[in-house]
C-alpha cells in the first residue's frame, strides 16, 4: 500500500484544499495520472498519482483543508515495473531543461524564478557544475521536499557553482515557513476578542504569503521610487473610439491596462536593465519580457503574468491580460500562469489613488504602479492651459540594479509612447 | 598524567609488558646491549638480562622464525625488526607462516607475538628507511596491523599487541619518536585494537589518517577553525581489523572526507578506506572520497628537495582540505 | 631353544636393542608403527589411485629414519616439526591410523587442520607436534624457536626439525642452524636425505657429498647414519638428545635413505630416475630389514608377527572406513579462525 500525501505546491504554501477527487477507490490509476485536484491560496493544481495502481481509500474529503505531508489517500500498488514512487514534487533529472509542466512547482507572487530553457543560472560557470547534485544533496531535496524552482534559486557555493550540501542547509534554514510535520487539520484560530477591545483576524494562506514576501522584499531590496506624469488624452481618446467595435469583435474589453504593458514593454526594450535580476556575480539580463499584471482577487493580490508581451498586440494583450484576470478571480490559474515575471504593473488606480509606492516582487529589479486618470488643467507648450487626462506612472526599482537615470530614461521612454498614441499605432 | 614522547612511551609499554608477564621477550638486532638503534629498548637489557632481550643475528627470517616457534611453546616473544624497510626477507615467516598458524589448524594453534618495525619518513633515510609496509600486510587475513599515532596509543596498543592472542604487526612512526610528545595516563592504559579514534569533532569535513600524518591533520584542522571550516580528525590507529563503524559515522556526519597517509597511492589504505566509505555512506556524501598520499615512486629520496617534495606535509593537506571544503 | 638373543647372552653379550637401552617391547613397538605408516600409506595410494581422494604423499622407504629417530624423543614433552612425508614421526607421537585417514580425505575431524591443509600437514598442540605448511625450510626456524622457548624456561626439552636434503638449500635452514648453534639450543635438525627433491638429484642440490658436513660451520657436531637401519636412526637420535638434554646443543644427524615412490600422487618417478634404481633399494626396505633382525634376534616370532599384521590391517581398515564417512566442513566455516581472537565490537 503506498500512501498518498497532500504535496506542497510552492514555497511557502502550508495547507491546501481537496476541490475534486478526479478517481475514485477501486479506480485503476496510472503513474502520473490526475488523481485529485487541490486549491491552495494561489493556484489549483491536479496532483498526479505517484504511482500505479488502484485507489483503495480516500481519506480526505472534497472540501477539507489539510496540511502539507497530511495523507490524503491511499494506492494499492500493483506488480509494475514502475514500483519506487518519487513524490509528486520531485523530479530527479539533472538541469532543469524544460518546464515540468505537470508537477506541480510553487506559485508565489513574483517569486517564481523564470524556468525557461534559455535561462542563465545565476552566478555560475557551467550550467553542468550547477546541475550536478551529489548525493547528500538528493538527499536533503528529498528530505525537505525542495522544487525545482526553488533549486534554482538556490546559489551554489562550489565549484562550478556546484549546489553544496552547506547550500542546501542554509536554504532550508532561510525559508522561513513552518511545514506542520504531523499533518493534522488547522483549525480556524479565532480567539475571543477581549472586553471589546481587540479582533483577531485569523491569517489565510495568502495573507501569510504575501506578508512573508513583502517582508523580504523590502529587507533584501533597496527600493528606490520615482514619478512620471503622462498625459494620457490620446489614449483616452481612442480607447474611447474603438472600444465598441473591439468587444464586438474580441468580446473582450479593451482597458487602459494593455495598453500601458504595451507601453511598459517598449520602455523595457530602450532599457534592458529593468528587465533584469540582481546577482552577487552580476546583473542578470533577461531576454524573455514577460509582465506580471496584479489582479485583486477576494482576500488579497495575484500576479499572474503575460509571458513574451513583447511578442504581442494590443489586442493579444488585451485577451490575454482579461482571460489572467477571469481566471484569477475564479482561482483557476495555474502554476505557469503565475511563474516567471521578469516586471510588474500594477493598477492600483482603480480605485482612485494618485500615487502608489508599489513593493518590488524579488528577484523583478522593478514594479510600475499606474494611477488614476485625472482630468487637470494643464499647461500646454505655447503656455496655454488645457484640461487634459493625466496619470502618474509610478516607478519603484532596485537601486542595486540601476540607478536613477535610468529609471527615469525608462519612464520617459513610457510616456513618450503613450502621450505619441494616435490610432496610426496598431491594434494588432 | 605525564607528558611523553613517542617513544618513550613504547619503551615503557614494553618494560611494563615484560614486567608483568614472564613469558614476554624482545628479540631482534641491537635491541639488548645498544638499547636499540632508536634506544627504543633502552634499558631493557640490563633489567632483564640476556635471555629476555636477545641480540639477534643479521637474519629478519630468522627473528620472524625463531619468533613463531617460542610462540607455540608457551611464549609472548616481541621481535623487532630494525627498519621496516628491511621486512622482506621475513615476509615468507610473517604471511605463510604466522597469518596462517590459527587458519590452518582450525583454530588449534595461535601465536601471540608481536612484530615492531619503525616505519615512516621525513628523517632523510631515503629509499631503505622510510618506508610505509601497513598496506602490504593489512592485505593479509590473519595479521592484525597497528600505526598509533600519539604516544598515549602507541603505549596503549603495544600493550594490546603484546596481550593479543594474535600476530601483531606493530608500526611505530620514527619521525615521531622524539618530535610527537603527548600525555601518557598512568596505568594499564590499553588500547583496544580494532578501535579507531575521533581526535578532533567537527561538522564540514572529516580527515582520516594515522602515524605521523595524524599529528599532521590535527594541525590542519586548527588552521582550517580559523578559517571557518570546522574539520573532524579520525585517527585510525588499527589498520586492520580496519573500524569500518567509525570510518562511516564520520563520512556520514560531514559528507566530506581527505584521507592522508604517507604510502604510495595505488592501493594503499586511503583506497580501501574509500572502497568503504562508497559502499555505505554513499547517500552521505557531498563530495567525492579524496586522498593526499605519497606518491607512486619507489620510497622516498635522500636529497631534501626530493623528500619533501614526496612527503605530505601540513601545507599540501591544508590545501587539500580547502580544496574538499569548497567542492 | 635359546632365541639368537638368548644365546647371544648366553654368551654375555647383548642383542643390539638391548644394548641401546630398548626393551623388547620398545623394540616391537618401533616395528609396529613402521608396519603401520606403510600400511596407511599404501591403502592411500589405493584410494586415490581409484579417484576416492586428490591427494597423497608418501613416507614409504623412510620409516626407518621416522620411527627410528622420533623413538629417541618423549612424546608429549619433547616436541617435533616433521615435514610432509613424517608419518612415521607422527604415528610415534600419538597420531592414530584415523587421523591419517581423516586429514587424508579432509574431513571436518581431521585433528591437523579440520581439512583446510593437503594430507602430510600435520600439526597438534596437545601431541607437540607443530604444524607445517608446505614450504619445509620454514619450519626449521620454528624448531629453534621452540627450543629457545624450553631454555628460557629452563626446561630440558628437546625439539626434532625434519627436513628433506633440498630444504637443507632454503636460507631458513641456514638461519635455523646459525641462530640454534649461537644459543647452544636443545634442537636436532634430522634430514632425511632421499637423493631426490621431487626430480632434483643432489647433485643438483650442493656441490658436497653430505649434507651433515654444514654442521660444523654452526659450530655443533654432524652424522651421516643409515637412514634404512632404524637402530642405527635411534641410535643416532639418542646420542643427540643426550646432548640436547644436558645443554651441548644441536646435532645434526643426516639419514640416508631412499624414497620408494614418486614425490607424491601428481608425479611420475619413471621420468627422472630409473627403475632399476628403485629396486635396488627395495632390496634395503628398512621394514624388511628390521623384522629380519628382529627375527634373528628372537624378538619377532610368527604368532608375534601374526598379530601384529592383524592389529594394522585392522586398524587401517577401521579408519578407512571411518574416514570415508565422517563428514567434510561446511562452507560457513571458511570464515573461522582467520584471528584466534577477533576484535570486540
Amino acid at each position: 500500500m503506498a500512501s498518498v500525501k497532500m504535496p506542497q505546491l510552492g514555497e511557502s504554501i502550508t495547507e491546501g484544499t481537496i476541490s475534486k477527487w478526479l478517481k475514485q477507490p477501486g479506480d485503476q490509476v496510472k503513474k502520473y495520472e490526475a488523481l485529485v485536484e487541490v486549491i491552495t491560496d494561489k493556484v489549483n493544481a491536479e496532483v498526479p498519482a505517484p504511482l500505479a495502481g488502484v485507489l483503495k481509500e480516500i481519506k480526505v474529503k472534497e472540501g477539507t483543508t489539510v496540511t502539507v505531508g497530511t495523507e490524503i489517500a491511499v494506492i494499492e500498488e500493483t506488480a509494475v515495473a514502475s514500483s519506487q514512487a518519487p513524490t509528486p514534487t520531485l523530479p530527479r533529472e539533472r538541469g532543469r531543461e524544460h518546464e515540468p509542466a505537470a508537477i506541480p512547482e510553487e506559485g508565489q507572487i513574483g517569486q517564481a524564478f523564470s524556468s525557461a530553457p534559455a535561462e542563465q543560472p545565476q552566478g555560475s560557470q557551467s550550467a553542468e557544475g550547477r546541475t550536478r547534485l551529489s548525493p547528500a544533496v538528493r538527499a536533503l531535496i528529498e528530505e525537505h521536499r525542495i522544487t525545482d524552482a526553488e533549486l534554482g534559486r538556490i546559489e551554489g557555493s562550489g565549484v562550478g557553482g556546484r549546489i553544496s550540501k552547506k547550500d542546501v542547509e542554509d536554504f532550508i534554514g532561510r525559508r522561513a515557513q513552518p511545514v506542520a510535520a504531523n499533518g493534522e487539520q488547522r483549525q480556524a484560530a479565532v480567539t475571543a476578542p477581549g472586553p471589546g477591545t481587540e479582533t483577531r483576524v485569523p491569517l489565510t494562506p495568502m495573507r501569510r504569503a504575501i506578508a512573508s514576501n513583502m517582508q523580504k522584499s523590502k529587507q533584501t531590496i533597496p527600493h528606490a521610487w520615482t514619478v512620471a506624469e503622462v498625459d494620457m488624452t490620446n489614449v483616452v481618446r481612442f480607447r474611447h473610439q474603438v472600444k465598441d467595435s473591439f468587444k464586438q469583435r474580441e468580446s473582450v474589453d479593451l482597458t487602459f491596462v494593455p495598453i500601458i504593458v504595451k507601453a511598459v514593454v517598449e520602455g523595457l526594450k530602450a532599457v534592458p536593465v529593468l528587465n533584469a535580476s540582481w546577482s552577487d556575480d552580476g546583473v542578470v539580463l533577461h531576454k524573455d519580457i514577460n509582465i506580471g499584471v496584479a489582479v485583486a482577487v477576494d482576500d488579497g493580490l495575484i500576479v499572474p503574468v503575460v509571458h513574451q508581451a513583447d511578442r504581442m498586440s494590443i489586442a493579444g494583450l488585451a485577451k490575454s491580460i482579461d482571460d489572467l484576470a477571469r481566471r484569477a478571480r475564479a482561482t483557476k490559474l495555474t502554476i505557469p500562469d503565475v511563474q516567471g515575471a521578469t516586471f510588474t504593473v500594477n493598477n492600483p488606480g482603480t480605485f482612485g489613488t494618485i500615487l502608489s509606492y508599489s513593493i518590488i516582487a524579488p528577484p523583478q529589479a522593478g514594479i510600475l504602479a499606474m494611477d488614476s486618470i485625472v482630468k487637470r488643467p494643464v499647461v500646454l507648450d505655447g503656455d496655454a492651459i488645457a484640461i487634459r487626462s493625466m496619470m502618474n506612472l509610478c516607478l519603484s526599482f532596485d537601486h542595486r540594479v540601476l540607478d536613477g537615470v535610468s529609471a527615469a530614461r525608462f519612464l520617459q521612454g513610457v510616456r513618450r509612447w503613450l502621450e505619441g498614441f494616435s490610432d496610426q499605432i496598431p491594434l494588432y | 598524567m605525564a607528558v611523553k614522547t613517542y617513544i618513550e612511551a613504547i619503551r615503557e609499554g614494553m618494560d611494563e609488558e615484560m614486567a608483568r608477564d614472564k613469558s614476554v621477550f624482545l628479540i631482534g638486532e641491537d635491541v639488548g646491549q645498544r638499547g636499540g638503534v632508536f634506544l627504543a629498548s633502552d634499558g631493557l637489557y640490563k633489567k632483564y638480562g640476556e635471555d629476555r632481550v636477545i641480540d639477534s643475528p643479521l637474519a629478519e627470517s630468522c627473528i620472524v622464525g625463531v619468533a613463531i616457534g617460542a610462540a607455540v611453546n608457551g611464549m609472548r616473544p616481541i621481535a623487532e625488526i630494525q627498519f621496516a624497510d628491511f621486512i622482506a626477507p621475513a615476509m615468507n615467516q610473517i604471511i605463510e607462516e604466522a597469518a596462517r598458524f590459527c587458519y590452518r589448524t582450525a583454530g588449534d594453534f595461535n601465536l601471540p607475538m608481536v612484530i615492531r618495525a619503525p616505519w615512516g619518513g621525513g628523517v632523510h633515510g631515503a629509499l631503505y628507511h622510510s618506508q610505509s609496509i601497513e598496506a602490504t600486510f593489512a592485505h593479509i587475513p590473519g595479521l592484525k596491523v597497528v600505526a598509533p599515532g600519539t604516544p598515549a596509543d602507541a603505549k596503549g596498543l603495544l600493550k594490546a599487541a603484546v596481550r593479543d592472542p594474535d600476530p601483531v604487526l606493530y608500526l611505530e612512526h620514527k619521525r615521531a619518536y622524539r618530535l610527537v610528545k603527548g600525555e601518557v595516563p598512568a596505568g594499564d592504559g590499553v588500547v583496544p585494537i580494532g578501535k579507531a579514534d575521533v581526535k578532533r569533532e567537527g561538522k564540514d569535513l572529516s580527515l582520516i589518517a594515522y602515524g605521523l600524518m595524524l599529528t599532521y591533520c590535527l594541525e590542519v584542522a586548527e588552521k582550517l577553525a580559523a578559517e571557518g571550516v570546522s574539520a573532524e580528525v579520525l585517527d585510525l590507529r588499527t589498520i586492520k581489523p580496519i573500524d569500518q563503524a567509525a570510518i562511516i559515522a564520520t563520512a556520514k556526519k560531514t559528507g566530506k572526507v581527505l584521507v592522508v597517509h604517507e604510502d604510495n597511492r595505488f592501493a594503499g589504505i586511503a583506497a580501501e578506506v574509500s572502497a568503504i566509505i562508497m559502499e555505505n555512506a554513499f547517500d552521505a556524501l557531498d563530495a567525492p572520497v579524496m586522498r593526499l598520499t605519497g606518491p607512486d615512486v619507489p620510497a622516498m629520496p635522500f636529497n631534501h628537495v626530493l623528500e619533501e617534495a614526496f612527503m605530505p606535509n601540513p601545507e599540501k593537506i591544508l590545501a587539500k582540505a580547502k580544496e574538499l571544503a569548497a567542492y | 631353544m635359546a632365541t639368537k638373543t638368548q644365546e647371544v647372552e648366553a654368551k654375555g653379550g647383548q642383542s643390539r636393542h638391548r644394548s641401546l637401552g630398548l626393551t623388547d617391547d620398545q623394540a616391537l613397538r618401533i616395528y609396529e608403527v613402521m608396519r603401520l605408516a606403510r600400511a596407511v600409506d599404501e591403502r592411500m595410494w589405493l584410494i586415490n589411485r581409484q579417484g576416492r581422494a586428490p591427494f597423497v604423499i608418501s613416507c614409504q622407504g623412510q620409516e626407518g629414519v621416522q620411527v627410528g629417530t622420533a623413538a629417541a624423543l618423549r612424546p608429549g614433552y619433547d616436541w617435533v616439526a616433521p615435514y610432509y612425508r613424517d608419518a612415521g614421526v607422527v604415528l610415534w607421537f600419538g597420531m592414530t591410523a584415523r587421523d591419517q585417514m581423516l586429514s587424508f580425505f579432509a574431513r571436518r575431524e581431521d585433528p591437523n587442520s579440520g581439512g583446510r591443509q593437503m594430507p602430510g600437514h600435520f600439526g597438534s598442540k596437545r601431541l607437540h607436534i607443530v604444524t607445517g605448511g608446505s614450504p619445509v625450510g620454514t619450519k626449521l626456524l620454528h624448531a629453534a624457536g621452540v627450543a629457545l622457548a624450553s631454555k628460557q624456561r629452563k626446561e630440558d626439552a628437546v625439539t626434532a626439525g625434519y627436513f628433506g636434503e633440498g630444504a637443507s638449500s632454503q636460507g631458513d635452514c641456514h638461519e635455523a642452524m646459525n641462530f640454534a648453534g649461537i644459543h647452544k639450543l636443545a634442537v636436532i635438525f634430522i634430514c632425511e636425505n632421499n637423493g631426490y627433491a621431487i626430480s632434483v638429484p643432489q647433485s643438483r642440490q650442493m656441490a658436497i657429498q653430505n649434507v651433515a658436513d654444514r654442521a660444523a660451520g654452526y659450530g655443533f657436531p654432524g652424522a651421516v647414519v643409515d637412514g634404512n637401519d632404524v637402530l642405527a636412526c635411534y641410535e643416532a637420535a639418542r646420542t643427540a638428545v643426550g646432548r640436547a638434554r644436558r645443554g651441548e646443543g644441536p646435532t645434526l644427524i643426516e639419514a640416508k635413505t631412499y624414497r620408494f615412490t614418486a614425490h607424491s600422487s601428481d608425479d611420475d618417478d619413471r621420468r627422472y630416475r630409473q627403475a632399476e634404481e628403485v629396486a635396488i633399494w627395495r632390496q634395503k626396505d628398512p621394514i624388511q630389514r628390521y623384522a629380519k633382525y628382529l627375527r634373528e634376534s628372537g624378538t619377532l616370532t610368527d604368532p608375534i608377527e601374526q598379530e601384529i599384521s592383524e592389529r594394522v590391517e585392522q586398524q587401517v581398515d577401521d579408519a578407512t572406513e571411518y574416514a570415508e564417512q565422517a563428514p567434510d566442513p561446511t562452507a560457513d566455516e571458511l570464515t573461522k579462525f582467520v584471528y584466534k581472537q577477533e576484535p570486540l565490537g
